[in-house]
């Protein structure tokens, strides 16, 4: 399975299917096609597709199924077909749905669906994204299979205590004398963009804490599926995570899925290749000016240091002194070819390991993961190669991944706890089992 | 019965570098481009992988990355009157298999021919006479100069992101590159390589003699590097798995590393693997082609109709389908009459193997193309008249591997077994260089391609003959270089060193590796009467078949092939969008 959307312990999936007396849409159609251009775009910049698609399937047509502790969700189909799609939605219909997570029927929607972000959706940008989904998506007469829910989450009418206490249904104001590049990176990254579904922390209720930069719990990361999605705040003193990347290295990354620092993993890469790699460069560059504006606070565990210095790792690697050292002794082995001794891979290439948000994150399940299965950057319009790491899973036994995993965690002045054989076997039951491999053949 | 798919406007035989340029170029056109590959798709990952990737057995001396002989070969004989026997273990020369083709399995020497190779014989002719040509070699013009070539170099090498030292930077020679070659617009992308000990000593070896060393020009990245079309190279790390090998780590320049990812991200352009072309159908005319028929990956007869053929197989594959296509006439060597499989050319290669006692090379840290080389003795720097051959050479001091199955230089008298020949290792490894010449082979009336009148491949059809042997002129030529390495080899003063050198006895031997460089068959020229193909890489017979590949070389260049066969191509793709495709027929009129 995969984290395709991480709080999945609240169990909810986009707009159902219209079941009750609908209006038709008649004023909306024949829209002025550079209003669904428009449309396309800001569909691309919710990354829409990314849940309401499934792996092979038509765009937009759901079926993308999720696995979670409480069953099984399926995303809905939210195209313009009148009986499986959202094609009977009116413009108001439409717009309760994405702003205020209210179905046609008037029946709530799972706060999977970030409406508590897209209520920061301006007027003009509802309308967009309506005739788009009326006119420029191609109707699918595809009824995804109902998402498979058990008690109490399956229970609609809770959520609109829940939204009570946590939805903030206001369109988006500039703060006062915010530039106008500033306000529309908080724009994108608040609404459609809804960053902080993943990376901002969640409270008991699986809230947001914060929706926008009024709090700076807002961006600050959260753990998603084992995965740390890190702190986005690249603002204040420091030099820890986004800190230490330019506005230029942030676009880069959300153009490209790469840059001199880092390569995308995990649930992102699909956000860059959706998303944010068909971004014009101007609202890219207002995203990042937008997360260099926000403050990051330190959390204890950057502070800390491991004993070893970025030379001094270096120049044991180099040395081969490995004696002694299994975790080294696998790195020389299997990951210098393409990191090096110095940790820090290749600029746009191979990423850094050196201050590493994955290798260092609490908890180490995306760092187990890269190792055991690989990774590959998307295709994106810039960076067309998909580059891509292979596995070692077919390798390395428990022990040597936690081992390896462990080393990396403390080498180069990197600040993450030890790894043990344990972890690394039940990342490994997660694996998908037609993962691609390059495991030899040896019956070829 | 054959089933027929619909039409695509190019169809491109073969998914190696020619083809993958030439989708990026016809793509750029709106055109609808297929690509059919005769083998597996493949890609660095999962395919050519750390660490599989780097097994010696496997890929280095059984050849996975190979074509395999019982699936396509070859005959080959001597001379007219001997009867052809087929290749049917692969030894001299190692033709790829699968999307991306040699390019995958390459070392990634990267050169562009010396201006007045392009045009031997009229050099010859005006500098020389044209009486000092033996009377059984048939050089010729390219028909194309080196200027108009020029931007097509640049362009290649800046997509293959080549590392070198430029030697003339629009006619002003510059200090550490190589002086003898042709004006260039630009410098190379990348620095050189990294230098080992052998590039060190034989820099300063060839510079005590008074000779011009300079780094050899790289297709192995030395630096992290982002090419024209966004595609990614990664510093190479020396691993030394180049030749015979996928490159592991994304730093040899290859289709996959250079062209294939972004080509893939267009929606006018497909490419199927595991699709044999059978033949280049023809119209009832004969005049114009109206697509392929090709074998898929079930094993299906299936017809591709459209309206330009691409034909970017491997040389040789380019030649056999030529002659079973019947595109062109076929040459008769004693009539000297037709075209195809006219002046097919080798190499003409010899070195010297230096032992050390005291020096360790670390021959395991190594690149396909890491090395220093010198271009004294080049085409354009030989008096033909006075040396008594046509043709050159250029140096090469290499460190490419040090694997141990087959790079294991063991001194004269060392036994091949046993515990005398262990110690003779212990004793070695490490601590020998090589000296190379890499020169000319030129082109004569029986060295040719035709097909066979016995063999047949799986399918039925008549294998390609060659026939092919050694000639004087060519053997004087690497006799010359070879007093030239004997001279710098006793000037690095080893304690020991082999020579190995083609001599006036030597026979075309088809078992120890010498080169995969087959060039000619379907050459390029200013005549229907003796080329296969024009200016433009375009069949004189058949207007919408261009050819691409070294199989267009009317003779073979001192160097390796493969810049010459990128700047060809990106010469021929300019020709088809400015030229034909607005008004498509012959290009140049017979």
């Amino acid at each position: 399975m995969t984290y395709r959307v991480w709080f999945t312990t609240l169990l909810g999936c986009g707009l159902a299917s219209v079941t009750g007396a609908v209006m038709a849409a008649e004023g909306q159609r024949g829209a002025d096609p550079s209003q669904v251009e428009r449309g396309a775009y800001l569909a691309r910049a919710g990354d829409c597709v990314a849940c309401h698609t499934a792996e092979g399937g038509k765009p937009f047509a759901g079926g993308l199924e999720i696995d979670s502790p409480f069953g099984t969700i399926v995303s809905t189909n939210i195209t313009p077909d009148p009986e499986a799609g959202i094609g009977n939605y009116t413009r108001e219909q439409f717009a309760d749905a994405l702003r205020e997570g209210e179905r046609a029927d008037g029946a709530n929607l799972y706060p999977a669906m970030p409406y508590p972000s897209y209520a920061k959706l301006s007027d003009e940008d509802i309308d967009a994204l309506y005739a788009y989904f009326m006119q420029g998506v191609e109707p699918v007469a595809e009824q995804p299979a109902e998402s498979d829910v058990s008690f109490p989450f399956n229970q609609r009418w809770g959520i609109s205590l829940w939204n009570w206490l946590f939805a903030d249904a206001e369109a988006f104001e500039p703060a006062s004398g915010q530039s106008e590049q500033l306000a529309r990176g908080a724009y994108l990254v608040q609404g459609l963009g809804h960053c902080g579904s993943c990376h901002t922390p969640r409270g008991l209720l699986f809230q947001e804490k914060a929706l926008d930069d009024s709090d700076e719990a807002y961006l600050s990361g959260e753990t998603l599926g084992g995965w740390w999605a890190p702190s986005l705040r690249g603002g204040g003193e420091g030099d820890a995570g986004l800190q230490g990347w330019s506005a230029d290295d942030i676009v880069e990354y959300l153009a490209t899925g790469r840059n001199d620092h880092d390569a995308v993993v995990g649930e992102m890469t699909s956000v860059v290749a959706n998303s944010t790699s068909h971004l014009t460069n101007d609202d890219l560059q207002a995203i990042a000016a937008y997360l260099k504006s926000l403050p990051r606070q330190s959390r204890d565990d950057e502070n800390r240091q491991s004993e070893t210095t970025p030379a001094q790792t270096e120049q044991m690697l180099t040395a081969a002194d490995v004696d002694g050292k299994p975790g080294a002794r696998l790195y020389l082995d299997n990951c210098n070819a393409c990191h090096f001794a110095n940790g820090e891979g290749a600029a746009k290439v191979f990423p850094s390991l050196v201050g590493n948000e994955l290798v260092n994150a609490d908890d180490p399940t995306g760092l187990v993961h890269v190792i055991l299965a690989g990774a590959r950057l998307p295709s994106t319009p810039g960076k067309p190669e998909a580059l891509a790491m292979p596995d070692f899973g077919w390798r390395l036994s428990d022990d040597e991944a936690a081992q390896l995993a462990t080393f990396v965690r403390g080498a180069w002045g990197n600040h993450g706890d030890a790894v043990s054989a344990e972890q690394v076997a039940e990342v490994r039951e997660t694996l998908p089992e037609d993962r691609e491999t390059s495991a030899p053949d040896f019956e070829k | 019965m054959a089933k027929t798919n619909p039409h695509v406007d190019v169809v491109m035989i073969g998914l190696g570098w020619t083809s993958s340029i030439m989708g990026m170029e016809l793509t750029d056109e709106g055109l609808n481009v297929l690509a059919l590959e005769r083998g597996p798709d493949q890609d660095t990952v999962p395919d050519f992988a750390y660490p599989k990737m780097a097994d010696e057995l496997t890929y280095g001396v059984r050849y996975q990355l190979m074509q395999r002989p019982a699936k396509s070969t070859l005959t080959v004989r001597h001379g007219v009157r001997d009867t052809a026997v087929p290749y049917r273990s692969l030894g001299s020369f190692l033709p790829g298999n699968g999307v991306g083709g040699a390019g995958t399995h390459w070392n990634g020497h990267t050169w562009r021919p010396q201006p007045n190779e392009l045009r031997l014989k009229s050099y010859v002719e005006e500098n020389f006479g044209a009486d000092i040509i033996p009377e059984e070699m048939t050089i010729q013009d390219y028909g194309v100069s080196y200027d108009e070539l020029e931007p097509h170099f640049d362009r290649f090498e800046k997509v293959a992101g080549i590392a070198g030292k430029a030697g003339n930077l629009n006619g002003e020679i510059q200090e550490g590159g190589n002086p003898f070659e042709g004006w260039r617009s630009s410098e190379y992308p990348l620095p050189p390589m990294k230098r080992t000990l052998n590039d060190t000593m034989f820099e300063e070896v060839a510079k005590s003699q008074g000779l011009n060393p300079f780094p050899l020009p790289a297709a192995n990245a030395s630096e992290a590097y982002t090419n024209p079309y966004g595609m990614q190279l990664a510093p190479c790390n020396y691993c030394g798995f180049c030749e015979r090998y996928g490159c592991l780590n994304y730093s040899k320049s290859s289709p996959q590393t250079c062209v294939l990812g972004a080509l893939k991200q267009r929606d006018n352009f497909a490419y199927r693997a595991n699709c044999e072309v059978m033949k280049v159908n023809l119209a009832s005319d004969g005049k114009t082609a109206t697509g392929v028929t090709y074998i898929d990956e079930n094993g299906d007869e299936v017809i591709q109709p459209a309206d330009l053929v691409i034909m970017g197989a491997y040389s040789l594959h380019n030649v056999h389908l030529l002659l079973l296509s019947g595109i062109g006439k076929p040459y008769d060597p004693i009539s000297g009459e037709g075209v195809v499989g006219k002046n097919y050319a080798y190499q003409m290669n010899g070195g010297s193997t230096l032992y050390f006692k005291d020096k360790q090379f670390n021959p395991f840290i190594g690149a396909g193309a890491n090395g220093e080389t010198l271009n004294d003795f080049g085409v354009e720097q030989i008096d033909f008249a006075e040396a008594g051959f046509i043709g050159g050479s250029y140096f090469n001091a290499a460190m490419t591997n040090g694997q141990p199955i087959r790079n294991m230089p063991l001194p004269k008298g060392a036994p091949s077994w046993g515990a005398e020949w262990k110690q003779a290792v212990q004793e070695t490894y490490g601590h020998t260089m090589t000296i190379g010449s890499h020169g000319s082979n030129m082109a004569y009336r029986d060295c040719y391609l035709d097909l066979d009148p016995t063999y047949t491949d799986d399918h039925g059809r008549p294998l390609m003959r060659m026939t092919f042997n050694w000639k004087d002129n060519d053997v004087r030529m690497t006799q010359f270089m070879k007093q030239k390495i004997d001279t710098l080899s006793k000037a690095l003063r080893p304690d020991d060193y082999k020579l190995s050198f083609k001599d006036f006895d030597s026979r075309y031997d088809v078992r120890p590796y010498q080169t995969t460089h087959n060039v000619g068959g379907a050459i390029m020229g200013t005549d229907p009467k003796s080329s296969v193909l024009n200016r433009y890489l375009q069949s004189w017979d058949v207007h919408n078949v261009f050819v691409m590949g070294a199989s267009a070389f009317p003779q073979n260049l001192q160097y390796n092939p493969t810049g010459l066969v990128g700047g060809l191509t990106y010469w021929a793709a300019k020709a088809i969008r400015e030229q034909y495709l607005p008004n498509p027929g012959p290009l140049v009129q017979a």
